[in-house]
């Protein structure tokens, strides 16, 4: 057998390593396990490359992988959790890049036909997308670019232009691949057109554009092995791809908007700040709050990006033992698009050791609402935003939220009144039901906490 | 023919892919974002293979950047998913209930 051979063999098993590994991933108690069956995947897929015959010279390669793996190794034990979402996006943008890269070096190899040009432009256009998509949506998520939507006049006009602009170069490149010029401009659009897609998004709507930049990164890995003609890039990225896929069909399920309008309409933008609502908000002191929670056998908490903001998380499980240890069951109901990227509330509160089973699902949380004596609001505001079912005008309309003013007491910590990301005003906070804790939500929580103890 | 088998494949991983991530709770999407992510630095098989071709300069820099890159991505994606995944633990809820 020659060594051609063995190597196609050994990415049979890597690949059947990633598949196991994901399929581990369905279930927390097995998902780390499935994590580390993956990366084992990824180890024999690199350790037996290296055995190709058309390696010569090792020290680059050894070069490049020290620098990597350090920067990896450092960047992943460094990272706090609050900054998460945009250490996801960060590595999202090196493997556009990485991808790019690979395309653009697969011109040197022997033998380009216009299939591989047509898959090289692919590579190198959906990288470099990827690339400096990723590298904003990192500068939003980490504060570094304001986060809100920006837009300007004639913005669709030009990302058509643009559009054109890298189907033409495509074109021409694929008909005299010789002339590198070609390549150079559409590598410089596709970075145009990266920085173009993200800048119209608001904060928000970043669980989604992570997703997508998520689905990207596989599907550039994908097309750079159809350019090199490696069957492992095309199954392991077309399974990135797919999962990014379906993470941003879940997240834009749940905000009740299609693709295109999370997008392009640049949601959240001021115009869009709804009317006055009728009623009075009735604030409340930590004292009175705590009275209300002693009493209570049932408690929700519905956590949102305000939590990661004042980094509650661990005050908020400090409560959840007290309330239990009163006799008190806490659940906690985790609406879909909470935070900045899927699945955001749940890895802040897994960090502060809150168990994985009360963490529920909106699905699972909604029947039962009714049954429930508190519900605690922390930092979140469209995902429980009443008018999502009742106010047909209000842009949330038709969004699935967290029904939480059906509760017997609503308690929202909030700054202040100002309104939510979507700017829609709240009419949550004017139920009859609902007591307002203003303040820092780790300060107004550990007030709560006090009392309990005092 | 070659193409055709190359995109046989494409389309059928694309399908185990839809399969296999329906199944993924909404507790662990962002472990399985940072996890996949880890698995597209798959690019780095490709990257390896173009930094130690010895061919043009130019390529040995670019496949050097590449591998450095998906690197990166590899080990990183792959840590902070352990250590994420570490976080997520099942508490006995029946000793809480005992304390209480």
């Amino acid at each position: 057998m020659n060594s051609a051979v063995i190597i196609n063999i050994a990415y049979i098993l890597s690949a059947a390593l990633f598949i196991y590994g994901l399929k581990e991933l369905s279930s927390p108690a097995t998902a780390r396990r499935g994590n580390f069956i993956s990366s084992v995947g990824m180890f024999i897929a690199v350790v037996v490359t290296l055995f190709n015959q058309g390696i010569l010279e090792y020290q680059w390669i050894i070069l490049g992988i020290a620098i990597g793996g350090l920067i990896g190794a450092a960047a992943a034990r460094t990272v706090a959790m609050t900054a998460m979402p945009e250490m996801v996006a960060l590595f999202n943008g090196f493997g556009g890049l990485a991808s790019l890269l690979v395309g653009w070096v697969a011109l040197y190899g022997a033998g380009t036909t216009t299939f591989t040009i047509i898959t090289i432009i692919l590579s190198v256009l959906i990288g470099g997308v990827t690339f400096t998509g990723s590298i904003i949506a990192w500068g939003k998520l980490s504060g570094k670019i304001d986060g809100k939507p920006i837009l300007f006049s004639g913005q669709q006009i030009f990302n058509t232009l643009l559009m054109l602009g890298i189907l033409v170069c495509g074109v021409l490149f694929a008909l005299e691949p010789t002339n590198l010029t070609y390549l150079y401009v559409i590598i410089a659009l596709s970075f145009v057109f990266g920085i173009m897609f993200v800048i119209p998004i608001g904060g928000g709507d970043m669980p989604v554009v992570i997703s997508l930049l998520n689905s990207y990164s596989g599907l550039a890995a994908c097309a750079a092995g159809f350019a090199i003609n490696n069957l492992l890039l095309i199954v392991a990225g077309s399974l990135v791809g797919a999962s990014g896929i379906i993470l941003t069909k879940i997240m834009c399920k749940a905000m009740n908007r299609s693709l295109s309008n999370v997008l392009f309409s640049g949601f959240g933008s001021p115009k869009q700040i709804a009317g006055e609502v009728e009623g009075t908000v009735k604030p409340i002191v930590a004292e009175d709050a705590f009275y209300i929670l002693e009493a209570a056998s049932n408690v929700l908490v519905v956590p949102g990006y305000g939590m990661a903001v004042a980094q509650a998380q661990h005050v908020v499980k400090e409560l959840q033992e007290l309330l239990e240890k009163n006799g008190c069951e806490v659940v906690y109901g985790v609406h879909p698009v909470a935070g900045r990227m899927p699945g955001h509330m749940n890895v802040l509160l897994a960090e502060a050791d809150v168990s994985y089973d009360v963490l529920m699902e909106m699905d699972s949380v909604n029947p039962r609402m009714e049954n429930f004596d508190v519900a605690i609001v922390i930092g979140a505001n469209d995902v429980v935003n009443p008018a999502a079912r009742e106010d047909e005008s209000s842009p949330l309309f038709g969004m699935p939220i967290i029904n939480v003013d059906i509760a017997r007491t609503v308690f929202v910590l909030k700054r202040s009144m100002a309104a939510g990301f979507a700017g829609v005003q709240n009419p949550l906070f004017f139920k009859e039901n609902t007591r307002m804790l203003f303040g820092d939500a780790k300060e107004s929580i550990s007030q709560v906490i006090r009392e309990f103890s005092g | 023919m070659e193409i055709v088998f190359l995109a046989f494949i494409l389309i059928l991983s694309i399908f185990l892919g839809f399969e296999l991530i329906n199944k993924v709770p909404a507790t662990l999407h962002t472990p399985l974002m940072s996890g996949s992510n880890a698995i597209s630095g798959i690019t780095l098989i490709g990257a390896l293979v173009s930094a130690g071709a010895g061919a043009a300069q130019m390529a040995t820099i670019l496949g050097t950047a590449a591998v450095t890159l998906a690197t990166i991505n590899v080990i990183g994606g792959y840590m902070v998913t352990d250590r994420m995944l570490g976080m997520f633990k099942k508490k006995e809820r029946g000793d809480q209930k005992a304390e209480g």
